[in-house]
């Protein structure tokens, strides 16, 4: 294969692997509902019993997805996490203490309290979809950073760093533009929206059910609000464009739209998945449906999955630098611009993409046994009953 | 370098020490307990004996405890390549991040999915299901183990690349050479079986609180003899792979190998320091100062490379160069390595210029002085000698109380089968003070590693300094201080809760 196909190829796997992440957080959505979803004890407990069988997967495609953007982008992971330090910083701290609070929450002498553990629970929920929403939008928005080869090569004196964030919130800036907190706070009512259709899906309870319906609805008002303003922004502003020959970047209107149009089978997958939430929450409210997780699921995979195509191919650079305190237009501007990375000038060797490639034919394997594994010990909806005959309940 | 931050390098080490070392402390037990869980299991599945389940249960209750914690202090070190080596991510991802990324595919989700069955599946699956998920849960452990300590073993011994002067940076050109490095076979299995030690001495310790406390006694002394015919067969191989170890630092890492013996001034027939004491000045001070010190004569020189006569470097002849064993000196080092750097800034500049004769003459000086690349970013030869006292002791508190371990295994396996474990108070108050040992032996085996080998973050190539990423020491110190604070208050918690889950013991249930 060529070098240009292995990094479209890289590109799509990644994609995959950031649109189940943002599927699988419907765990951290149900995180935030457990106080408004659980009011007694014994619903606490059927809420953080179910969420508490799959928030591994969450954790794991997490890792996976860093790991996979590293080995085949790794000016990507050298650029964004070096500089944009304190966004990552506080995102991985959110999933820090998530990891031990399923397991300690209720457990004997656990130093912190229930309460702790729960409120960290909550806080993973709320900073774990919003800041990841907020950092991706930075691919459509752009971020102030500067790639610079050569300092590798730089004796002397000063950093060799070869890349640089302008500012010192080093990536919390990104929550001073809106269109990026627009698509984090939609990250986050759609994961509260995935969250209740699998309370729906999962927990046999009445009480439970009942006030899952109601906060599908809220959620899926709110989801719909930001995604839609996100949406429509993105489609309406400049994008960055990528020159195929000279590899220049430059503003392009409507670049993501034209992105759209110019891809027409990532623009119709793309709709086929927001009609898939919206079917899944309908069949839910309307008919009383249990199922609507898997076409919500299903829905945001392929919507995000296609969001990312968008920002990556057709000669757009996915992680573009822009400098908004350098007047626009101007040749320092310009000259900014071109740090942006793109899915050619960031990826590995040919030969590492070939290496991996062959190792993402696990992927189809890996899918099945997991799959396999849950049919086994997930075939019936968790109940107070299950609970209590339960050896490791959380 | 001049003008160069360098707290910022300093904070940045501690806060990547601080992590890894906290990420260690819940790793080995989790690569060796899983598989005593199994072999557990088994034994309930081939004899139907319910005491067995029970035992099972209770060491898989210590392990989920572990694990959560494992898991929470793991995250961090993937991410912090990126957020505090951004240089380094860049000039290696092509090799350094492939293993990571198979871990994730291949490993993690191994792990996670049949931790799953193993914990919730008691009632759900047949039992024969059941044991085959611990099983897979333990060997998705050691899966994950293998391909980071790959990527570790490659950072000592760069392997299987090849420097790419038109990207400037390093590319993968044989995966196989990356993944069947001697060095990464010996870190692999040495780090593996020496967990299996460790999760052995643990499973023993607690059991001996058990008899102390006349407790739960069948289950205290079955855990023993399965623990230290375990424990006993891996010791064996911890040290003969540990043996192979400091027999491969030698030849790929001979600076790291000479602070690991407090080596100073080259010789044949070296004798090596069974123990001894530094003043406190050694470090700095230009010679080899033992205040005491026992030698075997010639053991170095035998132990390094298989002869008595053999002669080993030490730490002057790599400072200071010594011609007669043509070994260049570290100023005569840094001068090829920045020689190298600049030739490559030459022929890049050649390049964008369109100058071809120029672009090649300078790229054929880079090609004669890359494996001297690293050493032009330093001021001092004195930069390049590792912490000696630090590396010299943890060796010695690894090999010693690794050879104590191999006795307590011996003993207690035998008392076991002969079934004479009751009323030995001093045997239950030794190995319940091991377990605090053990885990002391495995943190001096990551010092011994990792200490040893600075400032180079990969050998010869690039050094802390010209790795780190660009930003401010005060960020780093206060992400420093948020995670010393945070993964001590979840040590506290993991530790209470893993008394009062001891202090129940294991636990009887009706049915099955
Ligand atoms: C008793 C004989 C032992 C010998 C001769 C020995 C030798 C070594 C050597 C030479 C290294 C450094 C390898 C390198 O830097 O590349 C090392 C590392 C290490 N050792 Fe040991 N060791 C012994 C026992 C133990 C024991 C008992 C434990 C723990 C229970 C242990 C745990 C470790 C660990 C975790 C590392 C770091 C990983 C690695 O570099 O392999 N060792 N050992």
């Amino acid at each position: 294969m060529t070098l240009e196909t292995l990094q479209q190829y890289w590109w799509i796997v990644v994609s995959l692997l950031a649109a189940i992440l943002v599927f699988l957080m419907f765990v951290q959505g149900g995180q935030t509902l457990l106080y408004t979803v659980g009011k007694t004890e014994i619903e606490r407990k059927l809420i953080v019993n179910a969420l508490g069988r799959k928030w591994e997967f969450t954790f794991t495609t997490l890792v996976t997805f860093g790991g996979a953007f590293f080995a085949s982008f790794p000016l990507f992971y050298s650029t964004s996490f070096g500089g944009a330090y304190w966004v990552w910083m506080a995102i991985l701290f959110a999933f820090v203490i998530q990891a031990v609070s399923y397991e300690y929450r209720t457990k004997p002498n656990n130093f912190l309290g229930q309460k702790t553990y729960e409120m960290f629970l909550l806080l993973n929920g709320l900073l774990g979809t919003v800041l990841i929403g907020t950092a991706v939008g930075t691919f459509f928005t752009g971020s102030a950073f500067s790639v610079d080869k050569t300092n590798l090569l730089n004796l002397t004196g000063g950093s060799n760093a070869i890349s640089a964030w302008e500012g010192p919130a080093h990536g919390l800036e990104a929550v001073l533009n809106f269109t990026n907190v627009a698509l984090g706070l939609a990250v986050f009512f759609l994961s509260r929206v995935l969250g209740s259709l699998y309370f729906i899906n999962n927990i046999e309870h009445n009480e439970i059910m009942k006030r899952a319906n109601k906060q599908l609805l809220i959620n899926s008002v709110a989801f719909l609000v930001f995604f839609l303003y996100f949406l429509v922004v993105v489609l309406l502003k400049d994008g960055f464009a990528v020159d195929p020959t000279t590899g220049v970047v430059s503003l392009e209107p409507y670049k993501y739209m034209n992105n759209f149009l110019a891809m027409p089978l990532v623009l119709v997958l793309f709709l086929a998945g927001v009609v898939l939430v919206l079917a899944g929450i309908g069949i839910t409210w309307l008919k009383d449906s249990r199922k609507g997780i898997w076409y919500a699921g299903l829905g945001t995979v392929l919507a995000v999955w296609m969001l990312f195509l968008n920002a990556g191919f057709n000669n757009t650079a996915y992680y573009p630098a822009l400098d908004t305190s350098l007047t626009a237009g101007s040749a320092e501007w310009t000259a900014f611009m071109q740090s942006s990375l793109t899915i050619r000038n960031s990826s590995s060797s040919h030969y590492t993409l070939t290496a991996m490639s062959y190792v993402s034919l696990l992927v189809p394997f890996v899918l099945a046994y997991i799959w396999y594994a849950w049919k086994a010990i997930n075939n019936k909806r968790i109940d107070e009953k299950e609970l209590q005959d339960e050896h490791h309940s959380y | 370098m001049i003008g160069f931050d360098t707290s910022l390098i300093e904070w940045s080490r501690a806060q990547f020490a601080l992590t890894a070392m906290f990420h260690w402390l819940f790793v080995p037990l989790t690569l060796g307990i899983t598989f005593l869980i199994a072999i557990m299991e088994t034994l309930y599945v081939r004899t139907g004996n319910p005491e067995w389940k029970r035992i099972t249960k209770f060491w898989m209750t210590i392990f989920g405890i572990n694990f959560a914690i494992g898991v929470a202090t793991g995250i961090i070190l993937e991410f912090e390549f990126g957020t505090n080596w951004s240089n380094y991510s860049w000039f290696v991802g092509d090799i350094f991040g492939a293993p990571l990324a198979v871990e994730g595919i291949m490993a993690f989700f191994m792990e996670s999915t049949f931790i799953a069955i193993m914990f919730f599946g008691w009632n759900k699956v047949s039992k024969g299901f059941h044991l085959t998920s611990t099983w897979l849960t333990a060997i998705g452990a050691n899966l994950s183990a293998l391909w980071i300590l790959v990527a570790n073993a490659w950072m000592q011994n760069p392997v299987g690349m090849q420097f790419n002067p038109d990207t400037a940076r390093n590319e993968m050109v044989s995966f196989w050479e990356v993944l069947f490095s001697p060095t990464a076979i010996n870190k692999f299995l040495h780090t593996v079986t020496s967990s299996y030690m460790l999760a052995a001495i643990v499973v023993i310790g607690i059991s001996s609180w058990f008899l102390m406390k006349k407790r739960d006694i069948l289950f205290a002394k079955r855990s023993i003899v399965v623990a230290s015919a375990f424990g006993l067969l891996f010791a064996v191989i911890t040290i003969t792979t540990g043996d192979s170890s400091a027999r491969e630092m030698a030849k790929v890492q001979p600076v790291k190998f000479a602070a690991m013996e407090n080596h100073y001034h080259g010789q044949a027939f070296a004798p090596l320091v069974a123990f001894g004491a530094m003043t406190p000045d050694a470090d700095t001070a230009k010679k080899q100062n033992f205040i005491f010190k026992f030698e075997i004569p010639s053991m170095l020189s035998y132990m390094a490379f298989a002869s008595p006569s053999a002669y080993v470097p030490g730490i002057y002849d790599f400072t200071y160069g010594n011609q007669e064993h043509g070994i260049p000196s570290f100023t005569e080092r840094m001068e090829k390595g920045k020689l190298a750097i600049q030739s490559l800034a030459s022929y890049k500049e050649a390049q964008k210029n369109g100058n071809d004769s120029l672009a090649q003459a300078t790229l054929s000086v880079f090609r004669d002085n890359y494996q001297h690349f690293g050493y032009g970013y330093a001021n001092a030869p004195e930069d390049f000698i590792p912490p000696v006292k630090l590396t010299f002791y943890s060796f010695r508190i690894m090999v010693f109380l690794g050879g104590f371990f191999l006795l307590l295994f011996i003993y207690f396996f035998w008392m076991g089968i002969k079934n004479k474990l009751e009323g030995k108070r001093w045997l239950y108050i030794t190995a319940i003070f091991s377990i605090p040992l053990v885990y002391l032996t495995s943190q001096a085996g990551w010092i011994v590693a990792e200490v040893g080998r600075q400032p180079w973050v990969i050998q010869d190539l690039m050094p802390t300094m010209a790795a780190v990423s660009k930003i401010e020491a005060s960020s780093v110190q206060i992400t420093f201080w948020l995670f010393a604070i945070t993964f001590t208050a979840l040590l506290i918690a993991e530790l209470k809760i893993m008394f009062g889950q001891i202090r129940k013991g294991p636990q009887n249930e009706g049915g099955h």
